[in-house]
């Protein structure tokens, strides 16, 4: 939506409504009357005064500016950016469950009661766990309900909660900052040549202040770490936990599963693996499964069965407490509980396959033109490096805005931090081969660009409603909300010289 | 002639430091500017703060990363640039002129024989100390 | 493999699964699962139902739909952090725009400009709301923003005592111990006195020690908090007084930012997104502008593109998890984006005058309801401090049995409190929106006369 470029204050007009509301039917009704002068605001919010249609135009105006998955491909890696059923957003939607206050007693909300039960059960059944909670609200909360409840399992047998929760050095950034959150200090292990997990530093590192060894796997390299029945046991052996972030659950649905490979927590994406929409950002959400040692610290309250009855469990002593004011992201659970009805055992098995066939697939089409730091078999995503295009002064960034030109949205770029220039493409089953193959030719395409006309990569995007931003500008004059009587373009002069680019982290 | 200044005094974490008699000047050197890129943010220290060799004093910030700022001496903070909240992009224009940072009152002037020199610093630069 | 309409989300048919096996040069997927141990191979299907077509799921789900006392079939007077307030019928359909929902997290700004102008909107509005200066693009519910906030006070002011108003949700406080079990920082309470946080015993608890105050407006009760009182306490030995808002009650109340709020949060449910038996919702976080590196979430920025245009971009990122990792200013990633949009919509429908209104007539309705439901016999408001759209009334007889009796006349009458404080076993608190008619309010009367008679 090229030109339009006007924030809903903007098209404010004194006077203007939008809102639909019934005329008082009570008798009194004059504010200053009912409460205390002091409490009462002197002046309105500056809210804008514009019609419904003002807001339908603008708003439908601006979602025309967003590359959305089903707008166009969305290949980034550890996301599973996949399609998000429709069917999804109408069962998510029945005033059954969207109208319903989440402290209706348990006796007249049986039907939300059942549907978290037996998603619970269905998710712990997926990831071969004893037990789930479906109170996290995203993957980085349920890391952190994980850790906790593997520091309140340490607490109750030791005494003391342990000192250190262990890393790989390709670890998501939400993985040490939750262990921070849960008092712990992050150490970080080294990958091997293989790009797995280095033994040799986890047995130098593990000793009795080890309380947990946090692990995605298959890893941020897409690779499945081989060794990951070793690592558990050596972890179990001195007293740690393993925890396995699931943010690539994807590759492993019907193959195998966390509880299988050793593990004692793990974590779910909701908004990945199981189709809830990623909204620009949100809502997810993280439900965590455990072994049955860990069945006492789970948040309260936990969504008990008694024979055909549901109801919620408030008397857990060694709970870690509650991370959200009520019981999880419940919309969301919906959606997720009607997608895995969908899919059925085989259909989720051969949602893994899918996304493991169309990840090598795109590994083997550009494997000829882009370097590949680590060579093992990929599962659902693989990583690449623009080390070679970094030669003609071309790099991932570079890459990421030429795509946006030719119709894609990009992979992720520099995320894992131990490859350089990383590309880490992760298609999802649900694209076709012409999809693939059409992303695969544009990919080659900026490959010969890099050779042959660096400068066109380098000018990217320029199909965009805006081209590449001055991301130092917001920055040094951050300018967070609009005020009235600013100028339409960003406060402040340009900084002095022209800003460079940062190419590098 | 060394893209190092001489007469300053440097770290393996890219700071800088410039003897003023009894004082200290401390910056980040070129080198540290460059990778980080544009500037955003200094974050340092109050004067009559105390900085001890080698711990973190303060965060420098750009677009993309964030680092510890390391002292390269011990000492009480004197002065503080305050001319880097308005002005950061000071530190990547002139890292040694108006970029510097803080201005301690040395507690040890022997600590000066742990730093290196203009052109062990750039011989370090060369070896293996990027990073 | 079989194919039915499980497939149907997954188009790639068998001859283009063979042609791209040999691409890749190998027989079948099972060779690229050589690395995982076979004895953690899985061997058998997933123990899951079998799939469902959507007829029958839409019938499976219809029938556990049905078997909820929502707030269709009933009239709501339920509260407690969760209110029946209005859904526009425009935000639903805006919301369904797939450039929004489908969309990613607006990491490259270029192709995200529809969501990343939405939450730069958004944070106008709240912070409008509030009186602070700046606001982030949202945290996961009003819990979790609380605690955050009682760890950014933390951070501000190094130190470790986290002092909490007793009239203060029971469930945010919850999450706000949970959060702070971690770093160890220990919690006092301060109770309640006629429904409002005891200013006494506060100015006696909050000292040297205390990195910030937490009090709710309106609080747990529907009680209005003297705010002014609280920061002066909390600025007096340096702490930081938070506050945790209802932003419908901020369309007529006065701002937390100028009774000296430092750190503003909330639970954003009520602005146009339902009740969803309590998720997704929207924490709101405000605070300011000195504070504004120790802020936790996502901020996005206005800029010039190479050309000068206007443009919008996140920023000030390296306070965040992928930047920062162990040092972040807190773990989040994903937060609640989609909601927060639904609130900039229904906050740009309602604009200057509805919000006001919304409040004004939730207000006006639940004194109303308090005055009329306090005149059943042996019903009494249990408190005298001022209320907003929440009151607390003590029943005669057992709240669990009145309020199940109501039910079974299509009446949610409001929220039991013994299960939350057992000097409150015999109260009910009830929360009157803008959507209750008199009708309805009278008809609510008349039934918990009949059934507490």
């Amino acid at each position: 939506m090229h030109g339009y470029d006007k924030l809903i204050f903007e098209l404010s007009v004194p006077g203007r409504v939008g809102y639909s509301l019934p005329e008082p039917d009570v008798p009194d009704t004059d504010p200053g009357r009912l409460l205390p002068a002091a409490h009462l605001r002197a002046r309105p919010a500056q809210l804008p005064e514009v019609s419904e249609f003002d807001v339908v135009r603008h708003y439908t105006r601006l979602s025309r500016m967003n590359y959305g998955v089903d707008t166009h491909f969305y290949p980034l890696g550890s996301c599973t950016m996949k399609y998000n059923p429709k069917v999804n957003e109408d069962m998510a939607r029945v005033p059954g469950f969207a109208r319903l206050h989440p402290l209706t007693p348990d006796e007249a909300a049986q039907g939300a009661l059942a549907l978290m039960g037996e998603l619970a059960d269905m998710l712990a059944e997926i990831v071969g766990m004893d037990a789930a909670s479906l109170q996290p609200a995203a993957g980085a909360q349920g890391e952190l309900t994980g850790v906790l409840m593997i520091r309140a399992y340490h607490v109750d047998r030791e005494g003391h909660p342990r000192k250190k929760v262990l890393v790989p050095d390709s670890a998501h950034g939400t993985n040490p900052a939750s262990n921070t959150i849960a008092g712990y200090q992050t150490i970080q292990l080294k990958s091997d040549a293989a790009g797995e997990v280095d033994l040799l530093d986890l047995e130098r590192q593990l000793d009795e202040d080890v309380a947990a060894f946090m692990i995605t796997v298959p890893n941020t390299l897409g690779l499945f770490e081989s060794k990951i029945l070793e690592i558990t046991e050596m972890c179990h052996a001195k007293g740690a936990q393993v925890y396995m972030d699931g943010a690539n659950l994807n590759a492993l649905l019907g193959i195998t599963r966390p509880g299988d490979l050793g593990f004692d927590v793990v974590h779910m994406n909701l908004h990945k693996t199981f189709t809830t929409p990623h909204g620009g950002g949100g809502p997810g959400a993280g439900p965590v499964g455990i072994k049955a040692h860990l069945t006492p610290f789970l948040p309260t309250p936990v969504v008990a069965r008694d024979g055909e009855r549901y109801r919620l469990d408030w008397k857990r002593p060694k709970s870690i407490g509650k991370l959200q004011s009520f019981w999880g992201n419940f919309g969301m659970l919906v959606r997720a509980y009607t997608y895995i009805r969908t899919m059925g055992p085989e259909g989720l098995r051969a949602v893994a396959e899918h996304a493991i066939l169309n990840a090598n697939y795109i590994k083997a089409r550009l494997l000829p033109d882009y370097d590949l730091p680590f060579a093992g078999p990929s599962m659902h995503e693989v990583v690449f490096s623009a080390r070679r295009q970094k030669r003609n002064g071309v790099v991932a960034t570079d890459i990421a805005k030429r795509l946006l030109d030719l119709g894609f949205y990009a992979p992720s770029i520099y995320f894992p931090l131990i490859v350089e220039e990383a590309l880490m493409i992760e298609p999802t089953e649900t694209e076709s081969k012409e999809t693939l193959d059409q992303f695969c030719d544009a990919m080659i395409q900026i490959a010969r660009e890099a050779e042959t006309a660096p400068e066109t990569l380098r000018a990217a995007p320029v199909t965009t409603p805006v081209n590449r931003l001055d991301q130092t500008q917001a920055a040094r004059q951050p300018n967070l909300r609009w005020t009235q009587g600013a100028s339409p373009t960003a406060s402040g002069p340009p900084a002095a010289g022209a800003p460079r680019e940062t190419a590098r982290r | 002639m060394g893209a190092y200044p001489e007469e300053l005094r440097y770290t393996r974490e890219h700071e800088w430091a410039k003897v003023e008699g009894p004082r200290a000047r401390i910056g980040i050197t070129q080198y540290a500017q460059d990778q980080l890129g544009d500037v955003v943010f200094v974050e340092l220290p109050k004067a009559g703060a105390k900085v001890s060799q080698m711990q973190s004093f303060g965060v420098v910030e750009s677009v993309k990363a964030v680092s510890d700022l390391f002292a390269p001496l011990s000492g009480e903070v004197v002065e503080v640039n305050q001319s880097l909240t308005e002005r950061p992009e000071q530190v990547n224009q002139d890292p040694y002129g108006a970029g510097w940072m803080i201005m301690i009152a040395m507690a040890n002037p022997k600590e000066l024989d742990a730093l290196m020199s203009a052109a062990q610093y750039e011989e370090y630069l060369k070896s293996a100390g990027g990073h | 493999m079989r194919h039915g309409d499980t497939m149907r989300y997954i188009g790639t048919t068998p001859a283009q699964r063979a042609e791209m096996l040999r691409t890749i040069g190998v027989a079948d997927v099972e060779a690229l699962l050589e690395r995982i141990p076979s004895k953690a191979r899985l061997g058998r299907d997933l123990a899951v139902s079998p799939a469902l077509a959507e007829t029958e799921l839409v019938s499976h789900l219809g029938a556990l739909a049905a078997r909820n006392a929502h707030a269709d079939g009933h009239v709501c007077f339920m509260g407690g952090g969760a209110y029946d307030h209005y859904v526009p019928s425009v935000t639903n359909h805006l919301l369904l725009r797939s450039e929004f929902f489908t969309a990613y997290t607006p990491y490259q700004p270029e192709a995200s400009q529809g969501t990343l102008r939405t939450i730069y909107e958004y944070q106008t509005m709240i912070c409008e709301l509030t009186g602070m200066d700046v606001t982030n693009a949202s945290v996961y519910d009003g819990g979790s923003a609380l605690a955050e906030a009682a760890l950014m006070a933390h951070g501000v002011t190094e130190r470790e005592q986290i002092v909490v108003s007793g009239a203060l949700s029971p469930l945010a406080r919850r999450v706000v111990a949970a959060y702070c079990a971690g770093p160890r920082l220990p919690i006092k309470v301060v109770p309640w006195r006629d429904g409002v946080t005891d200013l006494d015993a506060l100015a006696k608890t909050v000292s040297a020690k205390t990195a910030g105050v937490l009090v709710q407006y309106p609080n747990f009760f529907g009680a209005l908090e003297d705010l002014d009182g609280a920061a002066a306490i909390a600025h007096k030995h340096g702490a930081l007084l938070v506050v945790a808002v209802d932003p419908i009650a901020l369309g007529l109340l006065r701002p937390p930012g100028e009774a000296g709020a430092d750190i503003v949060v909330g639970e954003g449910q009520g602005l146009g997104n339902h009740l969803a038996y309590g998720g997704p919702y929207l924490g709101l976080f405000s605070c300011r502008k000195e504070l504004i590196r120790r802020m936790p979430g996502r901020l996005v920025g206005a800029t010039v593109d190479r050309e000068g245009r206007r443009g919008f971009v996140l920023t000030l990122q390296t306070r965040e998890q992928h930047i920062r990792r162990e040092k972040a200013t807190s773990n989040i990633c994903t937060n609640v984006a989609l909601v927060a949009l639904g609130a900039t919509i229904y906050l740009s429908l309602m604009g200057k005058e509805g919000l006001r209104k919304v409040a004004s007539l939730s207000t006006a309705k639940a004194h109303y309801a308090a005055q009329v439901l306090s005149r059943v016999p042996g019903v009494a408001p249990r408190f005298g401090a001022p209320f907003f759209k929440e009151f607390v009334l003590k029943l005669p007889k057992s709240p669990d049995r009145v309020l199940r009796a109501l039910r079974k006349q299509k009446i949610l009458g409001g929220v039991a409190l013994g299960a939350y404080d057992r000097e409150l076993r015999d109260c009910v608190l009830v929360a009157v929106t803008e959507r209750r008619t008199r009708a309805e309010i009278d008809a609510y009367a008349e039934a918990l006369a009949a059934v507490v008679a």
